[in-house]
């Protein structure tokens, strides 16, 4: 899933509240084009913006997530860090009873099938796309980058494509999903964060584009 | 910086969580049975304890889940991590941060 995700926004497209939306990092998005780096010390700095977003909460064993299962066609992942996916939709795993459904289909069908699959069972649905962005940081240096301010440890011994957790990039919150071994990773921090999420990311990528110190 | 290890998310640095004060508190069974210096004591006083210390912490930026941990408060080792449906493990069971 490393293409640029596009919403399809169906015959809505181009008018009402889906053509009016400005993303959180629009104003940005030159500096962050500027910002890239090619070579063997390349990084580049993406928003994909008005990713899908559903938050589920339902017991982990029970009949309701079997159904919302088979609507998804994935199971839902029983680990931190795991991720599963099916067509569409990424299943990450946000807790114990707790996940978030990223997908390139329109937020409401997405939410209604998952609601109907819940029925009357205890658990919530909730379209939270509003709720984050998604930066895309790829390239050789991109874990460099990363780990600059980010406590976890991203050596590929402990983190891998297919991998996400909610942790801290600098002092912001961001659920950090690597989704291939370029590598390329996509943040996700809630959208008020996203505008020093980018510039703490342009500032620490800025180093890249000189060389390397001995 | 200490290194705790959350039930569901595993080793994380400290400045992931948040710390909710010490463990196994019980709520007063009749609360509005409690003179007002009792319920002082309930709501305010906690114990001040050296040594092994049950507490509180919740994984703020990760799963956002509550959980116990049995911490030294001289050495600041991290004894035993525990659910909250989980007994406080008796400190002999207790090995090293897990």
């Amino acid at each position: 899933m490393a293409e640029p995700t596009t919403i399809d926004a169906g015959a809505d497209a181009g008018t009402g509240p889906v053509a009016l939306r400005t993303s959180p990092l629009a104003h940005l998005e030159e500096r962050m084009r500027a910002a890239a780096v090619t070579g063997a010390r390349g990084v580049a700095l993406s928003e994909l913006p008005f990713v899908t977003m559903v938050n589920l909460r339902v017991g982990p064993a029970s009949e309701a997530a079997g159904r919302i299962e088979r609507a998804l066609g994935a199971p839902l992942p029983q680990e931190c860090g795991h991720t599963t996916a099916s067509g569409s939709h990424t299943v990450v795993w946000l807790g114990p009873d707790e996940w978030l459904v990223l997908s390139r289909d329109a937020a409401p069908a997405v939410a209604a099938d998952l609601r109907e699959a819940l029925g009357a069972d205890p658990g919530s649905v909730v379209d939270v796309s509003a709720n984050r962005t998604t930066l895309e940081l790829s390239g050789p240096a991109a874990r460099q980058v990363l780990e600059k301010g980010c406590p976890l440890d991203l050596h590929s011994r402990a983190f891998a494509p297919g991998r996400a957790v909610s942790t801290t990039v600098g002092p912001v919150p961001v659920l950090l999903w690597q989704v291939d071994g370029v590598p390329t990773y996509r943040l996700l921090p809630r959208s008020s964060f996203a505008d020093y999420l980018a510039r703490w990311l342009i500032d620490a990528m800025t180093e890249f584009g000189s060389p390397e110190l001995p | 910086m200490l290194l705790i290890t959350c039930p569901w998310c595993g080793p994380r640095d400290e400045t992931e969580y948040h710390y909710g004060g010490q463990a196994h508190v019980p709520y007063p069974e009749n609360p509005a049975e409690l003179d007002d210096r009792q319920w002082a004591e309930y709501v305010f006083y906690r114990d001040n304890h050296k040594g092994p210390f049950a507490e509180r912490w919740m994984h703020s930026t990760g799963c956002r889940r509550w959980f116990n941990v049995l911490r030294d408060t001289v050495s600041y080792e991290v004894l035993a991590v525990y659910r909250l449906d989980e007994p406080c493990p008796a400190l002999s069971q207790a090995g090293g941060n897990p």
